[in-house]
């Protein structure tokens, strides 16, 4: 009962702030009262279910859909594109208002693209082949294996800083190919973010598992993924807006709690 | 060759050194003048300091570039290890192809669909293929390394086109001197060794040269299926700062490397056109 009345209260709120938002978002999106969105190509589980963004399944997809509505654009007026990582940090005019794949927030990249407040903060987790499943979560346990992650994230330099593997690292481009070389038994532990990590293990990579996370605020710099907008664009302080009146009004961990898995069985690695 | 007459060069040659001087003034003119043009023009574009501080940060090149030179090293390793391998393999599949005995006919098909398969399918492909399917088949480690798999790819493949070049080569070298060689009482195999084979293989030197600077480009596709050479460094430091400038600087690191090697084999192919002369 409870329940129906703060969610009821939720919507009240939304209601009234979205016609607020509204006003801010005028005038400043790439086509007039529509919103548009890139998200990957593919867009992967549990951010975007089956590819399919306009569904609004998919913590990512669902996070899009919130965010627009609390700016005053219904869900019809949302449109959806992709992009590439590399299609998002060129110069020049961009395709999409918003951009929304799991970027991480960095210095660097701020300087070059702007970056909504976070949306999610996303501790790395190590996913093993089924061959190294006993591993401990021990960072003496972790160094030995063979390592791999996906060249163009965070993880790379969370492997070069605090890992600090014996072997050289490999790196690929996406996530399928991690998978190809961890069935070929080519590495034995790749770095991801928690949510993928375990999609992964659950979905993909028969007999993997994920054996540890770090804390998100063990180091210095954790893992927060923001959209991504055109550098100076003037969208920035109406998405800023919404994922502020989102965070405060508990919807976003709602969606959080609906979309991505429980984290909390991962031991913490020591 | 006229020698110059007491009253210094002949009117021809004052002539002909008038036209060069002309002709190097316009050169030059033309250069200065396409050169000044990109130089005041392009930075005049309204998007150019975006593309500069993107592609052109002079901070991101000094800080990467140290370790864009490490990781140029792997593409070196490869290259240095598959380069003979497709020699041998490449003049290997040419050979097979060029047999004459019909007992050795599947020899001939095999020659003939080796090419036909490598040639027609991407190094990318085959790359991926290779790279990650043997591996998946279950080798134990080290064996599954994809340094190994991967450098297979790229040596099948380059093989294909390096075995039709030495046949072309092979064809060269007219059928008399076959004959001739037979007449003297020589075996086929003898021919092919030492009458056809150092004739072929020189006449073909210019050409394979062409396809160690492309190999020595694609040894980059082996960063698909793992290993950090130089292109792969590059992409990492070109997501963490969101800066295209490392990709540059890899473009710099191959140049340094290709346009020597390009303008060797420009030689060599000019030497082999006076020669036959």
């Amino acid at each position: 009962m409870s329940k129906i009345v703060s969610l009821s209260a939720v919507f009240a709120l939304m209601a009234t702030s979205a016609i607020a938002a509204g006003e801010c978002a005028a005038g400043k999106t790439l086509e007039d009262g529509k919103l548009t969105i890139a998200t990957g190509n593919p867009a992967y589980y549990p951010w975007v279910l089956n590819d399919a963004p306009e569904s609004g399944e998919g913590f990512e997809a669902a996070a899009a859909y919130a965010v627009a509505e609390e700016m005053g654009f219904a869900a019809d007026n949302v449109v959806w594109v992709r992009s590439s990582f590399d299609e998002a940090i060129q110069p020049g005019a961009k395709n999409f208002d918003l951009n929304m794949q799991q970027y991480s927030i960095t210095p660097e990249r701020d300087r070059v693209v702007d970056f909504s407040e976070p949306y999610y903060t996303a501790p790395m987790a190590v996913l093993v082949s089924p061959g190294a499943t006993e591993t401990e979560p021990t960072l003496d346990a972790l160094r030995i294996l063979k390592w791999g992650a996906v060249g163009s994230t965070t993880a790379v330099p969370k492997l070069d800083s605090v890992i600090q593997p014996d072997s050289d690292v490999l790196l690929y481009g996406d996530n399928a190919d991690v998978n190809a070389a961890m069935s070929a038994n080519q590495i034995d532990a790749a770095l991801f973010d928690l949510p993928t990590a375990l999609f992964l293990s659950a979905v993909m990579i028969e007999g993997s598992k994920v054996i540890g996370q770090f804390a998100p605020d063990a180091s210095d710099n954790p893992d927060q993924f923001g959209m991504l907008m055109e550098e100076g664009s003037a969208l920035k302080e109406c998405v800023d807006a919404a994922l502020t009146a989102l965070r405060d009004s508990g919807r976003l961990a709602e969606i959080e709690a609906q979309w991505l898995q429980d984290t909390t069985g991962v031991p913490l690695i020591q | 060759m006229t020698q110059p007459n007491a009253a210094g060069a002949t009117r021809r040659q004052r002539y002909e050194a008038a036209q060069r001087r002309r002709a190097a003034l316009i050169a030059a003119t033309s250069t200065a003048l396409v050169a000044a043009a990109i130089v005041t023009l392009v930075p005049m574009t309204p998007g150019w300091e975006k593309v500069q501080r993107s592609f052109f940060n002079y901070d991101t090149l000094v800080l990467t570039f140290p370790k864009l030179l490490e990781a140029f090293t792997i593409n070196v390793m490869i290259f240095a290890w598959s380069a003979p391998a497709i020699a041998v393999l490449g003049l290997l599949i040419a050979l097979a192809r060029d047999t004459k005995s019909p007992a050795l006919f599947p020899l001939r098909i095999f020659g003939a669909a080796f090419t036909d398969v490598f040639r027609g399918v991407p190094v990318i492909l085959t790359v991926y293929l290779i790279g990650f399917g043997i591996p998946g088949l279950g080798l134990p480690r080290p064996w599954n390394s994809p340094y190994i798999w991967g450098s297979l790819a790229l040596i099948l493949t380059y093989s294909a086109y390096v075995a039709e070049i030495f046949r072309s080569g092979i064809d060269s070298v007219h059928h008399s001197q076959r004959a001739a060689a037979l007449s003297l009482g020589l075996t086929e195999r003898q021919v092919t060794r030492d009458v056809v084979l150092p004739q072929a293989i020189r006449n073909v030197v210019p050409a394979q040269m062409n396809m160690l600077i492309a190999l020595q480009k694609d040894v980059s596709l082996l960063s698909f299926i793992g290993p950090v050479e130089v292109f792969r460094q590059a992409g990492v430091f070109k997501s963490l700062l969101a800066d295209f400038t490392p990709y540059v600087g890899a473009a710099i690191i191959f140049l340094v490397v290709t346009v020597p090697a390009t303008r060797y084999a420009d030689y060599l192919m000019a030497r082999q056109r006076r020669d036959r002369r």
